[in-house]
C-alpha cells in the first residue's frame, strides 16, 4: 500500500523532499495556493477594515493616513499576492497533468518562481513594522509617489515587493509557455489543449508582455525616489503621465490575466457537469487570443481623465469597446454548453454560473466606462470600484472557488464537502451583491473611491451600511469555505481517481497523482481523451 | 557536428533555447519601457547633449561590443574556449570603457540627481551595463565548466549563452543610437 502523504501519492518507502526544498510541480503549486489564500486572507481582513471605517458617515476607526495605507495594500496584495499566486498555483498543479507531462519544463526554476514571488510578499508586508505600508494607491501614480509627497519607506518597499514578486511571475511563466509548447503527450496538438491549458498559455504571454513594463516603471520610480533622479517630476520637466501610460500598460493586460484562467477553469467545469463538450472550442481559444491581443491596446482607457486629445481618447475608446466582443463571445459558448445538457448542479456548477452571471454585469458596467462621457462624470467613484469588484470578484474568485471545489479531490484525494458548499456559495453571492451592487449607486451619486469618510448629508449612508452588512455576510462565508477545507481535508469523503466523471487527463491518474503524475496515459485521439477511453462507441470525432 | 545536430532539430524545439528565447522577449519589453521613457523626455535637455558625451571613444567601445556577438559566434559553431575568451575579452573593454565614461560625466558634475539627462543617461546605460556583466558571468561560467569537466558541456549550453549575448549586444545598438547617436549639438 502506497503511503498516501497528502498533495502527492508517494510510493512507501520513498521520502519527501519537504515543502522547503521540494521541485515537485503539484507541491509548488500547492505552495502558490497557500501563499494565494493567506494573502488572501489578510487582503480580506484589510477590506473589513475599509468596510468598518465607511459603515456610517464621520467614523473615525482608521485614521486617514491608516486608512490610505489600507486601501493601497489591499488592492496589491488581492490582485499581485492574492489572486496571481492562486492562478499561478492552479496551473501549476494543473498543466502537466493535463497535458500528461510528468512535471513542468524547469522544475527548479519553477521553486525559485514560488520563492520570488513570496519574498516579494514579505518585503511589502515588512512595510507595516519597517515605518508605515505604501500609501499611494495600488497604482502609485506619480508625482504622489514621489519622495516630496510619500516621504516614508512605503512606497519603496511597494517598488521592491512588486520587483522581486514581478521577477518570479515572470519566471514562471516562461516555465509554462515552454512546459506547454514542449511538454506534451503524444497525440495532444494544441487544436486538442484543454481550454484550461489555453487560457494559461495565452495568460503567461500576457505576463511576459506586460510584467516588464511594470519593471521598467519600478526601476524609474526607484531612481526618482533613491538616486535623486527625475523621470516623473514635473519640476524637473519630467513627466508624471509616463507612469501611469506605463502601469497601465502593465495594469490592464493583468486584468486578462487574472479573469482568463478563471475563465478556463469554468470551460472545464460546465461541459463536465453539462455532460457535453464545450460548444465553439475554437471560439474559446481563438477570442481569448483576442483578447490578448487588444489587450495591450487598451491601457489609456483608464486615464480618459487626463486628457489625452481627441484622437487618442477615441482610439481607446474603441478598442475598449471591441474587447468586449471576444469576451461576450465566451459568455455565449458556455451557455450554449449548458443548453440541452444534462446539468448537474453540484458546488463547482453552481460557482461557474454564478462567474457567467456576475462576470456579465461586471463586463458590462465596463463597456459603460469604456464611453467617455459616462467615464468622465464617473472617474475615481465607487462605481469603478464596483465594477472592478465585479470582474476580480465576482468574475475571478467565483471562478477560483469553482476549480477549487473541482479540482480539490484530485489534489487531496478527498472530496469538499457538498452541503458547506452550497452555504459557502450562496452566502458568497448573497454577500458580495450586497456588497457592490450598491456601489454602483453610491458612485453615481458623487461618492469619490479612496475617502476615509463622508458627512451625513450627502446621503452616502444607508448603502454603505449595506455595503458593509455585505461584507460581513462575505467574511462568513470565507469562514465556512476554511472550516470546509479544514473538515474535508481531515475526513472527507473519498474521492477516486474521477469524480465528477471527467473528461481530460488530469483524471486518469489517482487522487492525489504519483511523483511522475501518470503510470500509464490513455490514448489521445482528441480533446476529451478520458471521456473516449470510458466511451469508446461515442468517441468525439477528432 | 553535435552543434550542427542541435540546429537541425529546431531552435524552438529545444527546452533551454526556448526558454532563454522567450526571457530575452520579455527583457527587451523591459527595456524598451526605458527607451520610451528616454525619447519621451528627449526636449529636457536629452537630445542635445552631444557635448557632455564623449562619441568618438565611446563609438571605439561600442565596436568592441559588436565585435563579440561575432566572436561569440565563432566560439558557438566551433565549441573552441578561445573564442569564448576572445568575447570575454572585448566584452571587458566595453565594460572599462563604460566605466571611464561614467567617471568622466561625473567628475563633471552631471549625476544621475543633477539633470534630466544624467537620470536618463545612467539608468539607461546603468541597466544595459548590468546585464553586460550577467552576460560576462554567464560567459565565465560556461568557459569554468568547460575546462573543469571531461564532458563536453551541452553544445545547447553555448548556444542559450550566445543568445543572451546577442541580445545584450542588440540593445547597445538600440541604446548606442538613442543616446550618442541621436544627439546634435
Amino acid at each position: 500500500m502506497s503511503a498516501v502523504s497528502l498533495w502527492v501519492n508517494r510510493p512507501a518507502g520513498t521520502r519527501a523532499a519537504g515543502w522547503l526544498r521540494t521541485v515537485d510541480h503539484k507541491e509548488i503549486g500547492v505552495l502558490y495556493i497557500g501563499m494565494g489564500i493567506a494573502f488572501f486572507a489578510l487582503g480580506g481582513i484589510e477590506a473589513l477594515l475599509l468596510r468598518a471605517q465607511l459603515a456610517t458617515p464621520q467614523e473615525h476607526l482608521l485614521d486617514p493616513e491608516t486608512y490610505d495605507q489600507i486601501f493601497t495594500v489591499h488592492g496589491v496584495t488581492m490582485i499581485l499576492l492574492a489572486v496571481v499566486p492562486l492562478i499561478v498555483g492552479f496551473a501549476n498543479y494543473l498543466v502537466p497533468l493535463m497535458i500528461g507531462a510528468a512535471d513542468v519544463a524547469y522544475p527548479r526554476l519553477n521553486a525559485l518562481s514560488f520563492w520570488l514571488s513570496l519574498l516579494g510578499g514579505i518585503v511589502l508586508y515588512f512595510s507595516f513594522v519597517a515605518g508605515g505600508a505604501p500609501d499611494a494607491g495600488w497604482f502609485s501614480y506619480t508625482p504622489l509617489a514621489e519622495r516630496p509627497f510619500a516621504p516614508g519607506a512605503g512606497v519603496d518597499y511597494y517598488i521592491l515587493g512588486l520587483a522581486v514578486n514581478g521577477a518570479g511571475t515572470i519566471i514562471g511563466a516562461i516555465n509554462l509557455t515552454v512546459t506547454i509548447l514542449l511538454m506534451r503527450a503524444p497525440g495532444l496538438a494544441i487544436s486538442r489543449l484543454p481550454l484550461f491549458v489555453w487560457m494559461t498559455l495565452v495568460t503567461s504571454v500576457l505576463i511576459l508582455g506586460a510584467y516588464p513594463a511594470l519593471s521598467g516603471a519600478l526601476v524609474m520610480l526607484f531612481v526618482d525616489r533613491q538616486l535623486g533622479g527625475h523621470f516623473f517630476d514635473p519640476l524637473a520637466s519630467g513627466q508624471p503621465l509616463l507612469w501611469q501610460h506605463l502601469f497601465w500598460f502593465f495594469g490592464h493586460p493583468e486584468v486578462y490575466i487574472m479573469i482568463l484562467p478563471a475563465m478556463g477553469m469554468i470551460s472545464e467545469i460546465i461541459p463536465v457537469f453539462s455532460g457535453k463538450p464545450i460548444f465553439g472550442y475554437r471560439f474559446v481559444a481563438g477570442s481569448s487570443v483576442a483578447i490578448a491581443f487588444l489587450s495591450f491596446g487598451v491601457w489609456a482607457h483608464h486615464m480618459f481623465a487626463v486628457g489625452l486629445g481627441t484622437a487618442e481618447t477615441l482610439f481607446f475608446s474603441v478598442t475598449s469597446m471591441a474587447i468586449a466582443v471576444p469576451t461576450g463571445v465566451k459568455i455565449f459558448n458556455w451557455i450554449a454548453t449548458m443548453i440541452g445538457g444534462r446539468l448537474r448542479l453540484a458546488t463547482p456548477m453552481l460557482f461557474a454560473i454564478g462567474f457567467i452571471a456576475m462576470f456579465v454585469i461586471g463586463g458590462l458596467s465596463g463597456v459603460s466606462l469604456a464611453v467617455v462621457p459616462i467615464d468622465l462624470e464617473v472617474t475615481d467613484s465607487y462605481y469603478v470600484v464596483a465594477h472592478l469588484h465585479y470582474v476580480l470578484f465576482g468574475g475571478t474568485m467565483l471562478g477560483l472557488f469553482a476549480g477549487a471545489y473541482y479540482w480539490f479531490p484530485k489534489m487531496t484525494g478527498r472530496l469538499l464537502h457538498e452541503g458547506l458548499g452550497k452555504w459557502h456559495f450562496w452566502l458568497t453571492f448573497a454577500g458580495f451583491n450586497l456588497t457592490f451592487l450598491p456601489q454602483h449607486w453610491l458612485g453615481v451619486s458623487g461618492m469619490p473611491r479612496r475617502v476615509f469618510t463622508y458627512a451625513a448629508d450627502t446621503g452616502w449612508g444607508p448603502w454603505n451600511l449595506v455595503s458593509t452588512i455585505g461584507a460581513a455576510m462575505l467574511a462568513i462565508a470565507m469562514l465556512v469555505f476554511a472550516v470546509n477545507i479544514v473538515r474535508s481535508l481531515r475526513g472527507g469523503a473519498i474521492a477516486g481517481d474521477d469524480p465528477w466523471d471527467g473528461f481530460t487527463l488530469e483524471w486518469a491518474t489517482t487522487s492525489p497523482p504519483p511523483p511522475e503524475n501518470f503510470a500509464r496515459l490513455p490514448e489521445i485521439r482528441g480533446r476529451r481523451p478520458l471521456w473516449d477511453q470510458k466511451h469508446p462507441d461515442q468517441r468525439d470525432v477528432a | 557536428m553535435i552543434a550542427q545536430a542541435t540546429r537541425r532539430a529546431g531552435w524552438l524545439g529545444d527546452r533551454t533555447l526556448l526558454g532563454v528565447a522567450i526571457f530575452v522577449g520579455s527583457e527587451s519589453i523591459f527595456f524598451l519601457s526605458i527607451v520610451v521613457a528616454y525619447v519621451a523626455n528627449r526636449d529636457a535637455g536629452l537630445g542635445d547633449a552631444r557635448a557632455t558625451l564623449d562619441l568618438p571613444r565611446t563609438t571605439v567601445f561600442s565596436l568592441a561590443l559588436f565585435a563579440s556577438s561575432a566572436t561569440m559566434a565563432r566560439a558557438t559553431t566551433t565549441l573552441n574556449a578561445r573564442w569564448l575568451l576572445a568575447t570575454i575579452a572585448l566584452g571587458g573593454i566595453f565594460i572599462v570603457g563604460q566605466g571611464t565614461e561614467y567617471a568622466r560625466l561625473l567628475a563633471a558634475g552631471t549625476a544621475p540627481s543633477s539633470a534630466m539627462f544624467g537620470t536618463t543617461f545612467f539608468t539607461l546605460t546603468g541597466l544595459h551595463g548590468i546585464h553586460v556583466l550577467v552576460g560576462l558571468a554567464a560567459l565565465a561560467a560556461l568557459g569554468g565548466s568547460t575546462a573543469a569537466r571531461a564532458v563536453a558541456v551541452r553544445p545547447v549550453a553555448w548556444e542559450a549563452v550566445a543568445l543572451y549575448w546577442h541580445f545584450v549586444d542588440a540593445v547597445w545598438v538600440v541604446v548606442f543610437s538613442v543616446v550618442y547617436l541621436g544627439t546634435k549639438l
